[in-house]
């Protein structure tokens, strides 16, 4: 955790989660691919070097976890998970075909790797900060991290749980927000106006910040810019576009869920190549 | 070992009391135990575990929600978290939370629902949890659990403390009878018959098991014997006994401070149908929501008294071949 992060390799990672991400749900036709995109570079921070992690021993108490509190992601997080070595990658082909170790949502008690179940929206929020006041209790020094996302914050739990990690001053809990701006049926500001993301859970008493959520940098001197700040919960906006990255979520304004298949998805990780070998990764000529 | 009271008197300790001085104990000898509340740790008596562990208490305000899931999260990892508030709260409210981030889970989490049925009585029927039951009967692999008294209460914490797993535990949070003599210990999952009995059986549960006592007296001054069972643990039911119960006296009285339409009576008819069809009858509440009022006067509004169960033994006798 403590060496020096190589944040080429995390590039390098995050292409590789859209990648398997986009292959996992082109083999099974169908996934939520957007906000999958979207949490790819965080993913690619966390476990290309800032979670404390033993692949080789999900279950090591003094781990750094993560709680995917947008569980209909469970994708993005399988893919990174066996990218890392927590379990085949043949298990990819895998995803929401009968009898499968990696459902749409996340689910510990199946996945290797995966620190909590999740799927039913602001519970992971309550369920990270339980964990997080847990390793504390414990006498444990690890950091519990959450993904939320932006739609995910129409759910009042989440709130709660803010007001809980406030006042129990969780310092070692750090929330992002995958900030894509669309939910399910649309623009956040159409269905239900966020308001500003980093001001609210400021009022919450929260040690904030927004950065670039494509950047891993960015996201990598966040995460270090957030641990120097004691005695508070911390929360990372991330400002991400939904399915950047991948380009045939990317041509659909509306890309929470998409049919697609095998073929589509190998012309989606070629284009990702190109953009790697090109320098435009992730998001290419993509206008935004 | 068993002993029923010989005079069976109001107990010395609120149920509530107990339930806490048993999860201090069990705090005592386990770190791991942590306590939730929900901004009723003054009614629902968990104050004395947050004198005796302030580290280890959590009020979480009023957050329902935020607080199962965050017990949740604790169990996730390695703490063994109860989690306190009104039967109506600890069940309706927080459904999701207690299914997803505990029972689907697979999480060590133990639900405390206070205030069960009638004897929300001032609190009315916005308050008043007829339905908990049922509720937490269809989720999977949930133990349901009802202490009778102080003296079961003490032998139950120990146990739900020490089994992995989601429990509900119900309880009245104030006066109840004491049936039991100090000491008697219980098995979560197995019954106790606690009154002989040949021509009926009345299974009862939690402040119905007094009122089952009464109403086999006043069944054996009429020359039927009663046999009443403490079912305390409504999920895993005892399908044992209920089967030996129906073979050995053939008829079946069920007595529940919940509606039974998913209670203990649908537990035991779902038993008796599959296994050993037996006339029964149900004294629980009907499909009905609560109302406010003294505890005395809604078991009568409810039926849940001892002539009701008595009246529902004849019934069932006039069924029997």
């Amino acid at each position: 955790m403590n060496q020096a992060p190589d944040f080429q390799a995390m590039r390098r990672l995050s292409a590789d989660i859209r990648k398997e991400t986009t292959r996992a749900i082109g083999a099974a036709g169908f996934g939520h691919i957007g906000g999958s995109a979207s949490i790819a570079d965080v993913l690619a921070v966390l476990y290309g070097g800032a979670m404390r992690i033993d692949p080789a021993n999900p279950g090591w108490e003094d781990r750094d976890w993560l709680v995917l509190s947008k569980g209909h992601c469970g994708p993005a997080l399988y893919a990174v998970l066996a990218l890392r070595g927590y379990f085949p990658m043949e298990w990819l082909k895998t995803v929401n075909q009968p009898g499968t170790r990696l459902p749409s949502h996340a689910d510990c008690r199946k996945t290797p790797g995966v620190d909590m179940t999740t799927g039913s929206l602001g519970q992971g929020m309550s369920s990270a900060v339980g964990i997080a006041l847990g390793n504390r209790l414990r006498g444990r020094d690890s950091y519990t991290y959450c993904i939320l996302g932006d739609g995910e914050l129409n759910e009042g739990e989440v709130w709660e749980g803010a007001e809980a990690a406030n006042h129990l001053g969780l310092d070692h809990f750090i929330a992002f927000v995958d900030w894509n701006k669309k939910q399910l049926d649309g623009r956040l500001e159409d269905i239900c106006r966020p308001m500003d993301i980093e001001e609210k859970f400021r009022a919450f008493g929260f040690d904030a910040r927004t950065v670039c959520g494509w950047d891993v940098e960015a996201i990598w001197n966040a995460i270090q810019a957030a641990k120097a700040v004691p005695g508070r919960a911390h929360v990372i906006v991330l400002d991400t576009i939904k399915g950047l990255g991948v380009q045939l979520a990317e041509e659909q304004e509306f890309n929470h869920y998409l049919n697609f298949g095998p073929q589509e998805a190998e012309a989606a990780c070629e284009e990702i190549d190109r953009r790697m070998a090109a320098g435009t990764y992730p998001g290419g000529d993509f206008k935004w | 070992m068993v002993t029923l009271r010989d005079s069976i008197q109001v107990a010395p300790e609120e149920m509530r009391h107990a339930y806490c001085n048993a999860l201090i104990e069990a705090a005592r000898r386990d770190e791991r135990i942590v306590a939730i509340d929900c901004d009723l740790s003054n009614s629902c008596g968990t104050k004395a575990f947050r004198k005796a562990f302030p580290g280890r208490a959590f009020n979480v305000g009023i957050a329902e929600q935020n607080g199962c899931a965050m017990a949740g999260g604790l169990s996730a990892a390695g703490m063994i978290p109860f989690f306190h508030t009104f039967a109506v709260f600890a069940t309706r409210r927080v459904y999701d939370q207690i299914f997803l981030s505990c029972a689907y889970a697979g999480q060590n989490v133990k639900i405390i629902g206070c205030d069960a049925g009638v004897s929300a009585a001032f609190n009315g029927g916005t308050h008043m949890a007829f339905e908990d039951v049922g509720l937490m009967r269809v989720m999977p692999h949930v133990t349901i659990v009802e202490p009778s008294d102080p003296v079961m209460m003490r032998s139950i914490v120990p146990q739900v403390a020490e089994t992995p797993g989601v429990f509900y535990l119900r309880m009245p949070r104030k006066t109840v009878y004491q049936l039991y003599e100090e000491g008697s210990s219980f098995t979560i999952g197995q019954a106790a018959v606690i009154r002989p009995g040949s021509d009926v059986t009345l299974i009862a549960v939690g402040m119905e098991v007094v009122q089952a006592l009464r109403a086999a007296e006043q069944l054996a001054a009429e020359g039927i014997s009663a046999r009443v069972v403490d079912m305390f643990t409504i999920k895993p039911l005892d399908t044992d006994c209920v089967c030996r119960c129906a073979a050995e006296t053939g008829a079946i009285v069920t007595c529940e401070n919940e509606s039974i339409l998913g209670g203990l009576g649908s537990a035991v008819a779902e038993t008796l149908a599959e296994h050993c069809p037996t006339p029964m009858e149900w004294v629980g509440v009907r499909d009905e929501f609560g109302e406010v009022g003294p505890q005395s006067y809604l078991e009568e509004r409810f039926g849940l008294t001892a002539p009701h169960i008595a009246e529902a033994a004849r019934r069932v006798l006039r069924r029997k071949g």
